[in-house]
């Protein structure tokens, strides 16, 4: 299945991208999409602890069950305000 | 602006007219409101040790989500607090210093309420709204603020 996954603030500096398009299979949690990430881009690997991720605009654990066409977002700490 | 309760959730990469921001309350709640709170968060000017002055904050947002939470908070306010009608309005890209980031706009019956809904929008707006500020200093650098630091 086709994820899209959107990079901001600092994560997107670091991986040099807005959108990064991974093709992954069925039933691939969080958890190994984080994985999957770091082996692609190993500079996120320093900060990856401290990151967030949601799905279609909602914040999600990290053993949420990926579904095609899902939008998956990297939410490192929010600086707001 | 939402059409059921006259509420203002907004971000634009244009300045915050805060006079418009008093002119929505007014509008929408003068008559039956008796505590107005606003507060305005605004670019402070700083002075890095080695990267020298500020000159600008630069904001970043997941605009799609960050405006959905933004609503979902007004909604949660409203069930907190006894509101007549409130503001949210976060600013992206370049803020100079000086320049307002974010206003928020609590009309309520009494001040108690409008006080406290304004603290909590506003303290929870940074908590967990996906925007994100990188700040830009006079000597070239720029840092995005981690506000764990």
């Amino acid at each position: 299945m086709q994820i899209n996954v959107l990079m901001f603030g600092p994560v997107r500096d670091l991986v040099g991208a807005e959108t990064v398009s991974l093709d992954l299979p069925a039933g691939t949690v969080v958890r190994e999409l984080q994985g999957v990430l770091i082996e692609r881009f190993p500079a996120l690997r320093a900060g990856i602890t401290a990151v967030r991720f949601s799905v279609n605009r909602e914040f999600v654990d990290d053993d949420r069950v990926l579904a095609d066409g899902d939008e998956v977002a990297i939410i490192p700490p929010v600086s707001g305000g | 602006m939402s059409a059921e309760t006259g509420d203002l959730v907004q971000l634009t990469d244009q300045p915050i007219d805060a006079d418009r921001v008093r002119s929505h309350l007014a509008r929408n709640g003068g008559g039956s409101s008796g505590g107005v709170c606003i507060f305005e968060g605004w670019t402070r000017g700083e002075v890095h040790p080695t990267h020298g002055p500020l000159l600008r904050l630069e904001y970043q947002a997941y605009s799609q989500m960050a405006i959905e939470m933004m609503r979902k908070l007004a909604a949660d306010a409203r069930a907190k607090w006894q509101i007549v009608t409130l503001v949210i309005v976060h600013r992206t890209g370049a803020v100079p210093v000086g320049e307002p980031s974010v206003i928020i706009g609590v009309a309520s019956g009494h001040r108690a309420e409008a006080f406290a809904a304004c603290r909590w929008l506003i303290d929870e707006l940074k908590q967990s709204v996906p925007i994100w500020k990188k700040e830009v200093w006079a000597g070239g650098e720029s840092t995005w603020v981690n506000p764990a630091e």
